[in-house]
């Protein structure tokens, strides 16, 4: 082999000009790809990207939230009954895709954990070309990747996420939630609680240890308190915790009469089923029964839960016992689909699926200002909710709030929540400056 | 060629051009997007620091990802609370990484073997706990550390009017995003492979070796091995928190989760599937992680549909059903079975194969493969 001699100064040239060489192309490339916004659609089609939790503590919400997307993709692209586009008060979807694109998508697991569904998201943005992200099983996620969206440019439409940070103090102009939140729970909740409790109660919280929980926590501290409730604490718990045992042993000698269980998911199936194993139910303390309240609920909890789930009270963003034409539309097509009901985690999806499609329609283009612009202050009816607004200043849908109970006598499987009141959207609407934030630009991003 | 490559300015050349060529060459592997080529790079930084612990001085640490995510938060405060600038929130980075390894490891060094492993992951998971729950207003427990709009971010408010919306990581303008991210972590990976391969061949590098084959006889020879294994562990923790703070540099979010006994155990899953002690392996091992974590978990059964869309329908559908196991949720699986085959079969990871394949094909250039530097230090525990 004949030896080269080599300078180190002429290692720094070659390196230098191998270095140019190869960005060179790159700036091509980019400029080649130059559209007026990120992941314009070219082709013939248009690709969404939605992003659940396919593992971990919230997987069970994950495996539904995507059922109700690919439904959703269906009814876009014209395919079975075309679901809620029939009862939604928006006319503009005509079931040949979206602006005549075929929508396709692609699907990554969140993990529940913040980086994995950041790098999920950004694999969808970079990779697969997607136009919007939506999903999330938890608001620390849902967070994470709005941020994330803000900074490419492109729309995050939140799946079920519940905490008062996503539209709250960390609102962002390209993050959208359809689901309602905390605060709305604290708001509906709260005259449900005096009513059937009574004034003078101490209330123990058990809180999942994350953005959600704290809010959560702190919304219904505030409603409780406002009755006259006495706060005796209010723990933390890791979120997948698994064994609750050692943050339920205290509560008993607390001297509280109600434990509320800012949990949810399995964590939230785990933590009731040992407070009941521990009987606290069947307990009185300060002359009263010992009542367990769930703040938020859903009908995949209360599966989970089984029999303890019975006489418990929550809210919920939907239920599918709900009679209206878009409730009864939605779940007929999903139920033949999938062969049992949907959740609320699937009605919320599936309605901002929908509701991205139409604006997108509505705006005439898939470019994210003007999509935007369609959804701030966009009032439509017929997704299940009743009439529905999506308000301008922090992108939180308004709409009714469900108050629901375990059900006692249960006729079916499914059949497990009862609504106690249905309380309406005047009653749970307040003022989007309470929790501070900014949306910040909308401008729209290349990619 | 092999003597070539053993010399200083060719390997550096080669490795140069392999790393920044990236992009091309793994376009037909599907893995040619930023944010992945990014980790590639973050990674492979962050197994190579192992390396140096693990691979020289056969000390294996067990809470090597606490240093990840030290490094991470102290960039995310450096963006939070001076500039958007990235190279301050590298130093931070590194020199926390560093005071942290300073620490841990002078307090679990005075034991060896598995009772040293046992303290390090006691320790990672400590720093995990404080993080995920007690250090809450420092680390926004499972959240995650995030930029606001309310940060004081002093230098850069002091130079310009802050913008609307949330700033990017930068260096001196130049955006740390997308693929200018991935070539600054590709130059940092560089240097990092210049500093590891200048420790491999150094007399400090001989020394850590010797005290992998042999411990005590090395202390009744008359050496103190203890501030040699301290710089060794100290030195790979600021290679994690550089890691960490280029995570943080890519992608200004910091989260407990990063510091977690699985992610200090898939360093040391990088390490052994790609080579332990040897100079490239651990880089190579990272990559194949990183590829079956991003790339395999998004296979779902319609990507297979058409993957096997050349078989006949009944062929089709069992191919499918028994491939999906090993994909989407399933990737575990597959890197399960890949790293038992590697244990079993090369105990030397992918750098061994490599080898033995040099070794038939390349035979009768007269370098016997224990004369080459890369040869796998066999380990004497």
């Amino acid at each position: 082999m004949s030896r080269l001699t080599m300078t180190r100064r002429g290692l720094l040239k070659a390196g230098a000009a191998s270095g140019v060489a190869l960005a060179a192309p790159m700036s091509f490339i980019r400029g080649a790809h130059a559209a007026d916004f990120c992941n314009m659609p070219t082709g013939s089609s248009v690709t969404l990207g939605f992003n659940v939790p396919q593992t971990g503590a919230y997987a069970d919400e994950g495996a539904d939230e995507l059922r109700a997307y690919k439904l959703a993709v269906k009814h876009l692209n014209g395919e079975g009954d075309g679901g809620m586009l029939n009862t939604f008060t928006s006319k503009a979807l005509k079931g040949n895709g979206v602006l005549g694109k075929k929508v396709e998508y692609v699907t990554g697991d969140t993990q529940t954990k913040s980086d994995a569904a950041r790098a999920s998201a950004k694999r969808m943005i970079e990779k697969d070309g997607a136009i919007m992200i939506t999903g999330g099983s938890s608001s620390g996620v849902a967070v994470a990747v709005q941020g994330l969206c803000q900074e490419t440019g492109v729309i995050f439409m939140a799946g079920l996420t519940h905490s008062n940070d996503t539209t709250g103090k960390d609102k962002k102009r390209y993050g959208f939630r359809h689901f309602f939140n905390a605060y709305q729970s604290g708001l509906a909740l709260g005259p449900i609680l005096a009513d059937q409790l009574g004034k003078e109660r101490s209330a123990y919280h058990l809180t999942a240890d994350y953005n959600w929980g704290w809010t959560q926590e702190e919304s219904i501290k505030n409603t409780t308190e406002g009755l006259g409730w006495n706060t005796v604490n209010a723990v933390r718990t890791p979120l997948g915790a698994g064994d609750f045992s050692q943050y339920l042993t205290p509560v008993l000698n607390s001297g509280a009469d109600v434990l509320i269980l800012n949990h949810y998911g399995k964590d939230m199936v785990n933590s009731l089923t040992q407070a009941v194993q521990f009987g606290m139910r069947a307990k009185q303390v300060n002359g009263k029964d010992f009542e367990i309240v769930v703040p938020l609920f859903s009908r995949l909890m209360a599966q989970g839960a089984g029999e303890n789930i019975k006489g418990i009270l929550g809210t919920t963003n939907w239920n599918w016992s709900l009679q209206d034409a878009g409730s009864t539309a939605f779940v007929k097509s999903f139920g033949q689909e999938y062969g049992f009901p949907p959740s609320q985690a699937a009605q919320t999806c599936y309605v901002q699926t929908l509701l991205y499609a139409d604006a997108c329609e509505r705006a005439g283009t898939f470019a994210p200002p003007q999509v935007i612009a369609a959804l701030e202050g966009f009032e439509f009816d017929g997704m299940g909710n009743g009439k529905t607004l999506y308000r301008a200043a922090d992108h939180q849908c308004m709409k009714d709030v469900l108050v629901v109970r375990g059900n006692e006598n249960a006729t079916s499987q499914f059949d497990l929540l009862e609504v106690v009141k249905i309380v309406p959207r005047d009653q749970v609407t307040y003022d989007p400056a309470i929790f501070g934030g900014d949306l910040g630009p909308a401008d729209a991003k290349a990619c | 060629m092999k003597q070539m490559l053993s010399r200083e300015p060719f390997a550096l050349l080669a490795f140069s051009l392999v790393i920044l060529t990236m992009p091309i060459w793994l376009a037909p592997l599907g893995a040619n997007y930023p944010d992945l080529l990014q980790k590639f790079t973050i990674y492979a930084i962050f197994a190579m620091g192992f390396n140096i612990l693990f691979g020289l001085t056969g000390y294996l640490s067990f809470g090597h990802a606490a240093f990840l995510g030290i490094g991470s938060y102290a960039a995310v405060w450096s963006f939070k609370l001076f500039t958007m600038n990235v190279l301050p929130a590298l130093f931070f980075g590194v020199a926390f990484s560093g005071l942290f390894a300073l620490l841990i490891g002078f307090i679990s060094l005075r034991r060896s073997g598995i009772y040293f492993s046992i303290l390090t992951l006691a320790f990672a998971q400590m720093c995990y706990n404080l993080a995920y729950s007690v250090l809450t207003p420092i680390t926004n427990g499972e959240t995650g550390l995030q930029l606001t709009l309310q940060d004081p971010r002093i230098i850069d408010r002091a130079l310009a009017e802050p913008g609307k919306g949330l700033p990017s990581t930068e260096l001196f303008g130049l955006s740390m995003s997308g693929y200018s991210g991935f070539y600054f972590c590709a130059v940092v990976l560089i240097v990092c492979f210049f500093i590891s391969r200048r420790i491999f061949y150094s007399p400090f590098g001989l020394t850590l070796r010797g005290i992998k084959s042999n411990q005590s006889r090395m202390n009744y020879t008359g050496f103190n091995t203890r501030p040699y294994t301290l710089t060794a562990f100290v030195i790979s923790g600021m290679f994690a928190g550089l890691a960490g703070s280029l995570l943080a540099v890519t992608d200004p979010l910091a989260g407990a989760e990063r510091m977690q006994w699985t992610a200090s155990g898939e360093v040391v899953l990088m390490t052994i599937l790609g080579g332990v002690g040897t100079l490239i392996g651990p880089m190579l091992g990272a990559w194949i992680i990183k590829y079956f974590e991003n790339i395999f978990s998004a296979f779902n059964p319609e990507t297979l549909q058409s993957f096997f869309s050349f078989l006949p329908e009944g062929l089709r559908t069992v191919a499918v059903d028994v491939s999906s196991l090993f994909v989407g949720e399933g990737w575990h699986l597959t890197l399960g079975v890949l790293f038992m085959l590697i244990v079993i079969f090369l105990p030397g990871g992918v750098m061994e194969g490599w080898r033995r394949i040099t070794r038939r094909f390349g035979g009768g250039s007269g370098t016997k493969p224990a004369s080459s530097p890369n040869a796998a230090v066999q380990p004497a525990e």
